[in-house]
C-alpha cells in the first residue's frame, strides 16, 4: 500500500507515462500533458483566470451589484468616479455604473457563449461535407461561403437586425451569420488533407460510411484549430456586438449591455469620461483575457502553427 | 495596457487644466462662415419638395420668397420680400401681389409675377410632401392654372373659402413658398417633371446666396449673391459641414475650424461655454416632444389611463437633468410664441395620482410596447418614463429603432405608445392644430397618414369642428380664444402628452453677431451675420 | 475540341466571380425587401399625404413581384447602371465615385502602416521568441485585437487634435482648403501631389493621419501576430538549420530564406486585411467624419436606400472577390504543393 503521495505520483506518472495501456489512457495523458505545457504559460493562465471571473461575477451579480442597476436618480447623475456609494460613478440618469457593469457581464457570457455555441458548428457543418463530398457539393456550399464572406461585415450583421428587430438574441444571430464562413473555410482545408490520407482511407475500406466518417473521424481533428480559432474571435465578437450596441441595434434600453454603455456615455466624453471609458475597459480586459487564453491554445492545441 | 493606463490619466490630466490646447487655435477668413451640424437629413434641395431642417436652412438662404420673416425682427411676422405689397378682395378670397421692381434671379433673368406664379403651381403639380401646404387652400393640380395667375404684371392667387389673410400668408412664408426661376428651371427640365430631378440637387433662386455644392453628409457650399436686391451679405462663403458627434463639433469649435457648433448636447454645451471665446445662443424653437397613446389599445383609450399617463411623466426631473437648457416644459400642442399659443402647464409628475386614476380604470398588470427613435435624448425619456411607469405598476417595453422604421409602424397605427417630437410647418397655429386635433375620418380607410390623431386612432371627441372653425375665423382676438379652449380641451382629454419644447443652444465664436437660427417660425439664416 | 488549360481555368474563374456576385445582390435584394424599413417613407417623410406616398411607391416600381424588380435591377446592373440613390437623388456611381475614394486612400495609408510595422515586427519576435520584444509584440497586438475601436478613436482624437493640436480634426481636409485642389483621384492626398499644391497636401494629411494609424494599428495586429507564426514554422523547418550549419549569416538565413517563403502567405494575410479595411470601418467613419464607403452603406441601409445599398456591396463586394483571386494566384504560382 502506497501513502498519499505516493498515490499522487502514482496519478501522475500514470498521466505521463510514455506507453499509454488503452486509447482512453493515451488520450487522458496528452490531455494532462496539454495542461501541463498551458498552465506553464502565464498569460494563458491570466487569461483563464480573468474569464473564470468574468464567470463568477456573472453568476454572483446580485451578491456583488451595491445597486439595483436600473434605479435611476436624476439627481445624482454622472457622479465622478470614487463617489460616496458609487465606486465608478453614475451615468446619465444617475444608475450606477458598477451595478451595470456587473449585470452587464451576463449579457456578455450570454453572447459569447450563443455564438460559441453557433458559428463554428454551423461552419463546421458546411465545411466538412463540402470537403469532404467534393465535387458539385463543394462548388455550391462554396460559393455560398465566398457570397457570406464577400458582404461588408457589419453591413450584413445591420441588415439582419434591422429585418429582425433589434435586439439581443437578433445581434447574436447576425453576428453569427457573418462569423461562420471563415470556420467552414478552415474546416474543408483541413478536410482536404484528412480525407486523403491512408488512415481515412483505410476505415473507408473496412466499409464505413461517409456520415460515419466525418462525425467519427474527421470532426475530432477539425475541433482544435477550431477551438482556437474561435476563441481568438472571441474579442471580435464582443467588439461586434458591442459594435452592434454603439449603433443602437444590440441590447435595448436599459439593459447595461457594455457596448450600448459606451454608445450612451460617448456623448460625455469630453467631460465625463468615464462613463464610457469604464465599459469600454470592462469590453477591453475581456476581449484580451480571450485572446490570452486562445494564444495559450495555439501553443498546445495547435503546435504548428506557433512552434 | 500601461500604455493606455498612460493615456487614459493623460486625458484625465488634459481634462484637469480644462481643455487648454498647446497651440493656438486657428480662426476662419472674416467673410466665411464655417457652421458645424448634423445634414444627413437633406433628401433634396427642390424647394416644392424639400421638407427637412437642414434642407429648409438651405432654401431660406437661396430662395426670396413673396413675404419672408427678418431674422432680426421675428417678432413682427411676415414682411414684403418679392412682393412689396398686396390686396384682399371684398369676399376675402383672391389676393394681388404687386412684385418688386428690379429683382434679378442668380442667372441674371428679372423676377416676375409670371415666376412667381409658375413657383407656386410647379409646387401644387408636383404634389411632393410639402403640397399639403398649399393644397388645404383648395389648390389642385387642376385647377392650378385659374386659381394662380398673372393679372397686369401681378399675381393673382384665389382660394376656395375666405381664410384669415395671415393664415395664407404665413404658409407662403413656408419653403413651399419659395420662387424658382421658371426660364432656367424648365430649360432643365426632363420627362415633364418640371425641372424637379435638376433642382433637386441644383439651386435657381433670387436669395442673399446661390448654393455651389451639397455633398451628401459631408457639406453644403454657398456664396453670396453680390446682386441681392437688399445688399450683398458680408459672409461671402458659407459652409455647413455634416459633423455627427457632438463631441467632435465641440473640439471643432474650441479649435476654431469651425465658428458655429448647433448640435452639441447640454454636457459638451456646458463644456463649450467655460471655454474662451465662446458664447451660447439660445432660441426656442417651435419643436414639442410627446408622448401619444394608440386608441385602437383597449387600456390605453380608457379617458383615465390617458389622464395617468400625463402624471408619470418626471417633467421637472428631465429638464433639469439630461435635457439641461435644451427643452422646456410645455403642455400644449401650439409652441410657445404661436399666435393663441397656452402657457398652461397643469400636469405634474404624481405616481400616487397615477395610481389612484388607473385603479379607478380597473386597469392592472398593463404592459404596453414604445416606439423610440435612435436618438439617445429621446432613448433617455422613454427610460425615464419606464422608470415611472413602473413605480405605479405599468410594464413599458423600449423598442429602439431608426426614425424610418419606427414611423412606419405609428403611421401603420401599430405602435402601442410612440415617443416622437412634432415641428410646425408654417407659423400659423393651424399648423398644429390641423394635426393633433384634426381628424375628419376616423376610419382605417381613411388612410390620413399625415394627422397624429388618425395615426393614434383618435376621434378628438368634437375638437375637428372647432379647428376648421379657427382656422376661417378673420378677427384676430377671436381667433386666439378659440385656440385657448381647444388647447384647455386638448390637454384633460387627448391621448397625447406634451412634454417639453425644444430651445436650440448654438455655441458660436463671440466674434460672430447676429446669428439666427430662425426661432420656432423659421429656418436658419446667414445673410445678417456678420463677423 | 477540349478547350485550352488556360482558357478553362479563366472561364471558370470568371463564371465563379459571376455567380458570387449575383448571389450577393439577391441576398442584398431580399434582404432590402424584407426589412421593416419602408423605402418610400424614408424619401417622402412623415408628413406626406397618402396620393403623394402612392405616386412614390408606383414610381419606384414597388407593385411589381419581387422577382420581376430583382430581374430590371440586374438588367441594370449589367449595363453599367445602379440607378439614383433615393435620398439624395443623385446617380449611385457618382456617389460610389465619391465615397469609395475616401475609403480608399483611409485604407491604403492603414495597410500601410500595418505592413511596415506589423511585418518587421512579427519577424523580430519569431527570431526572438521568448524574449521581451515577443512579449510587447505579443501584447501590442493582443491589445490591438481587444480595444473597441470607437472608444479608441474617440480618446485619440480628444488627445492628438483636441488637446495637444497635432493632427487635424474630423473631416477628410480643413474647411478652407475644400474644393481646393481639381478631383482627379478623389483621393486628396494624389490629387494634391498631382496639383502640386502641398499646402492641401499637409492639411489633408494631418487629417488623415490619425485615422490610418488608428486602422493600421488593428491590422498590424494581426499581420504581426500571423508573420509571427509563418515565421516560426520556417525557422523550425530542416533547411534553415541546414543553413544554419553551412554559416550562413543569421541575417541571410532569416531574410533570404525563412521570409523568402512566407511571402506567398503573408501576402494572403494582407490582402484580407486589405479587403476588410476597404469595407470601410463604419465606426471610425462615424467618429472622425469620414464620408466612407462602410457609412455610406450603412446610412443608406438604415434609411432603406437599396439601390445605394446594392451599389454599395457590388463594389465591396467585387473588391474583396479580386484579392481573393488575387491571392489564390500568387498560391498558384509561388507554392508547387498547392497546384
Amino acid at each position: 500500500m502506497a501513502d498519499a503521495s505516493g498515490q499522487t505520483g502514482g496519478l501522475r506518472a500514470w498521466l505521463l507515462t510514455d506507453t499509454p495501456t488503452s486509447r482512453r489512457h493515451a488520450r487522458i495523458s496528452a490531455l494532462y500533458q496539454g495542461w501541463l505545457s498551458f498552465r506553464s504559460n502565464t498569460m494563458a493562465m491570466v487569461g483563464l483566470g480573468i474569464l473564470v471571473l468574468l464567470v463568477l461575477i456573472a453568476f454572483a451579480a446580485p451578491l456583488l451589484a451595491p445597486h439595483d442597476p436600473f434605479a435611476q436618480d436624476l439627481g445624482n447623475r454622472l457622479a465622478p468616479l470614487g463617489a460616496p456609494g458609487h465606486v465608478l460613478g453614475t451615468d446619465s440618469l444617475g444608475r450606477d455604473i458598477l451595478s451595470r457593469l456587473i449585470y452587464g457581464a451576463r449579457i456578455t457570457l450570454y453572447i459569447v457563449a450563443l455564438v460559441a455555441l453557433i458559428a463554428p458548428i454551423a461552419g463546421l457543418l458546411v465545411g466538412t461535407v463540402s470537403g469532404y463530398v467534393g465535387g458539385w457539393v463543394d462548388m455550391v456550399l462554396m460559393r455560398i461561403t465566398d457570397i457570406f464572406l464577400a458582404f461588408p461585415r457589419l453591413v450584413l450583421a445591420l441588415a439582419f437586425v434591422a429585418a429582425l428587430g433589434a435586439g439581443i438574441e437578433n445581434a447574436v444571430l447576425a453576428i453569427s451569420l457573418t462569423a461562420w464562413p471563415p470556420y467552414a473555410r478552415i474546416a474543408r482545408a483541413e478536410t482536404l488533407t484528412i480525407r486523403k490520407s491512408d488512415y481515412i482511407s483505410a476505415i473507408r475500406l473496412q466499409g464505413a460510411g461517409p456520415l460515419r466518417i466525418i462525425t467519427t473521424h474527421i470532426w475530432p481533428l477539425c475541433v482544435s484549430s477550431l477551438i482556437v480559432r474561435v476563441t481568438l474571435d472571441m474579442a471580435g465578437i464582443i467588439l461586434a456586438a458591442a459594435g452592434l450596441g454603439f449603433l443602437g441595434l444590440g441590447a435595448q434600453p436599459p439593459s447595461p449591455e457594455w457596448g450600448a454603455m459606451i454608445s450612451e456615455g460617448r456623448r460625455f466624453i469630453l467631460d465625463h469620461w468615464w462613463v464610457a471609458t469604464m465599459p469600454g475597459l470592462a469590453i477591453f480586459t475581456v476581449s484580451l483575457a480571450f485572446n490570452l487564453l486562445g494564444d495559450g491554445l495555439r501553443d498546445v492545441l495547435d503546435p504548428k502553427a506557433s512552434e | 495596457m500601461n500604455v493606455f493606463t498612460r493615456l487614459l490619466s493623460g486625458a484625465a490630466l488634459g481634462l484637469a487644466v480644462s481643455l487648454t490646447p498647446l497651440t493656438a487655435t486657428a480662426e476662419t477668413p472674416p467673410n466665411m462662415l464655417v457652421i458645424a451640424h448634423r445634414i444627413d437629413d437633406i433628401t433634396t434641395v427642390d424647394p416644392a419638395e424639400s421638407f427637412e431642417f437642414a434642407g429648409s436652412d438651405i432654401s431660406r438662404n437661396v430662395y426670396s420668397r413673396l413675404v419672408y420673416l427678418d431674422p432680426m425682427d421675428l417678432e413682427a411676422g411676415y414682411k414684403p420680400d418679392l412682393a412689396t405689397s398686396w390686396e384682399v378682395s371684398e369676399d376675402g378670397k383672391t389676393i394681388t401681389f404687386t412684385m418688386r421692381e428690379g429683382v434679378t434671379f442668380h442667372s441674371g433673368n428679372p423676377v416676375r409675377a409670371e415666376d412667381a406664379a409658375f413657383s407656386l403651381r410647379r409646387a401644387v403639380m408636383l404634389d411632393k410632401t410639402p403640397a399639403f401646404i398649399l393644397a388645404q387652400f383648395g389648390f389642385t393640380p387642376e385647377n392650378a392654372e385659374e386659381t394662380i395667375r398673372v393679372e397686369d404684371g401681378k399675381l393673382v392667387i384665389t382660394t376656395d373659402k375666405k381664410y384669415a389673410t395671415s393664415f395664407v400668408l404665413n404658409c407662403l412664408t413656408a419653403t413651399i413658398g419659395g420662387i424658382v426661376d421658371m426660364e432656367t428651371v424648365m430649360a432643365n427640365e426632363v420627362d415633364g417633371d418640371m425641372g424637379n430631378t435638376w433642382l433637386k440637387t441644383n439651386s435657381a433662386g433670387s436669395g442673399p446666396y446661390k448654393l455651389d455644392s451639397w455633398k451628401p453628409n459631408e457639406s453644403v457650399t454657398l456664396s453670396s449673391n453680390p446682386d441681392y436686391y437688399d445688399g450683398a451679405p458680408t459672409m461671402e462663403r458659407v459652409i455647413v459641414r455634416h459633423v455627427l458627434e457632438s463631441a467632435s463639433q465641440r473640439l471643432l469649435l474650441e479649435r476654431g475650424d469651425v465658428d458655429i457648433a448647433r448640435n452639441l448636447n447640454p454636457e459638451d454645451v456646458a463644456g463649450a461655454s467655460a471655454t474662451d471665446g465662446i458664447k451660447i445662443e439660445d432660441e426656442l424653437k417651435g419643436r414639442l416632444m410627446y408622448l401619444a397613446l394608440n386608441q385602437k389599445h383597449p387600456e390605453l383609450s380608457k379617458p383615465e389611463v390617458r389622464q395617468a399617463f400625463k402624471y408619470l411623466i418626471d417633467y421637472e426631473g428631465m429638464k433639469n437633468s439630461f435635457l439641461s437648457g435644451q427643452y422646456t416644459i410645455h403642455q400644449n400642442f401650439l409652441p410657445a410664441t404661436y399666435l393663441g399659443a397656452s402657457d398652461e402647464n397643469p400636469f405634474i409628475y404624481n405616481i400616487e395620482k397615477a395610481k389612484e386614476l388607473l385603479a379607478e380604470a380597473g386597469v392592472e398588470n398593463l404592459e404596453v410596447e414604445i416606439g423610440v427613435r435612435e436618438a439617445q435624448e429621446r432613448i433617455e425619456i422613454g427610460q425615464s418614463f419606464q422608470n415611472a411607469a413602473a413605480q405605479a405598476g405599468i410594464k413599458v417595453n423600449i423598442t429602439v429603432g431608426t426614425a424610418k422604421q419606427i414611423l412606419a409602424r405609428y403611421r401603420a397605427r401599430e405602435l402601442d405608445v410612440y415617443l416622437g417630437a412634432w415641428g410646425p410647418d408654417y407659423p400659423d397655429p393651424q399648423t398644429n392644430a390641423g394635426t393633433f386635433a384634426y381628424n375628419p375620418d376616423n376610419s382605417d380607410e381613411a388612410n390620413a397618414t399625415g394627422l397624429l390623431a388618425w395615426r393614434n386612432s383618435w376621434d378628438t371627441g368634437g375638437l375637428t369642428e372647432k379647428v376648421e372653425a379657427a382656422v376661417t375665423e378673420g378677427d384676430r382676438d377671436k381667433r386666439v380664444q378659440m385656440y385657448l379652449d381647444i388647447q384647455a380641451e386638448f390637454r384633460e382629454t387627448s391621448p397625447f402628452v406634451v412634454m417639453f419644447q425644444q430651445i436650440e443652444q448654438s455655441a458660436v465664436r463671440d466674434n460672430i453677431a447676429n446669428w439666427s437660427t430662425g426661432q420656432a417660425v423659421t429656418s436658419a439664416a446667414y445673410w445678417q451675420v456678420t463677423k | 475540341m477540349p478547350l485550352p488549360n488556360w482558357l478553362r481555368t479563366t472561364l471558370l474563374t470568371l463564371g465563379s466571380i459571376a455567380v458570387t456576385l449575383l448571389g450577393l445582390l439577391f441576398v442584398t435584394f431580399v434582404i432590402g425587401r424584407v426589412m421593416p424599413i419602408d423605402p418610400v417613407l424614408a424619401i417622402v417623410g412623415e408628413r406626406a399625404s397618402q396620393s403623394t406616398y402612392d405616386a412614390v411607391f408606383q414610381e419606384l416600381g414597388l407593385d411589381k413581384p419581387l422577382i420581376v424588380q430583382f430581374g430590371y435591377y440586374i438588367w441594370d446592373v449589367i449595363r453599367l447602371d445602379f440607378g439614383t440613390s433615393l435620398l439624395n437623388a443623385r446617380p449611385v456611381s457618382e456617389d460610389l465615385a465619391r465615397v469609395f475614394p475616401a475609403t480608399l486612400e483611409l485604407a491604403t495609408l492603414g495597410i500601410f502602416i500595418g505592413i511596415v510595422l506589423g511585418v518587421p515586427l512579427g519577424v523580430v519576435a519569431a527570431v526572438r521568441k521568448g524574449s521581451w520584444i515577443d512579449q510587447v509584440a505579443r501584447v501590442v497586438a493582443l491589445v490591438g485585437y481587444s480595444m473597441p475601436i470607437f472608444w479608441l478613436g474617440l480618446m485619440g482624437l480628444l488627445i492628438f487634435y483636441g488637446i495637444l493640436g497635432w493632427v487635424g480634426g474630423p473631416g477628410r481636409v480643413g474647411i478652407f482648403y475644400v474644393d481646393v485642389v481639381p478631383s482627379v483621384t478623389g483621393m486628396i492626398l494624389i490629387d494634391a501631389a498631382l496639383d502640386g499644391n502641398w499646402d492641401v497636401f499637409k492639411n489633408a494629411f494631418s487629417h488623415i493621419i490619425l485615422p490610418a494609424s488608428l486602422l493600421g494599428y488593428y491590422s498590424l495586429a494581426y499581420i504581426s501576430r500571423m508573420t509571427r507564426s509563418f515565421m516560426l514554422e520556417q525557422l523550425s523547418a530542416e533547411y534553415i538549420t541546414t543553413a544554419r550549419v553551412k554559416g550562413m549569416s543569421e541575417w541571410d538565413v532569416v531574410w533570404k530564406h525563412a521570409f523568402k517563403n512566407i511571402r506567398v502567405q503573408l501576402i494572403t494575410v494582407i490582402a484580407l486585411s486589405y479587403a476588410n479595411l476597404l469595407e470601410g470601418s463604419v465606426l471610425t467613419e462615424i467618429i472622425f467624419s469620414w464620408p466612407g464607403i462602410g457609412s455610406y452603406i450603412t446610412t443608406a441601409l438604415l434609411s432603406a436606400d437599396m439601390n445605394a445599398v446594392l451599389g454599395g456591396t457590388v463594389v465591396v463586394g467585387l473588391i474583396f472577390i479580386m484579392l481573393n483571386i488575387f491571392s489564390d494566384l500568387l498560391y498558384k504560382v509561388f507554392d508547387p504543393r498547392a497546384r
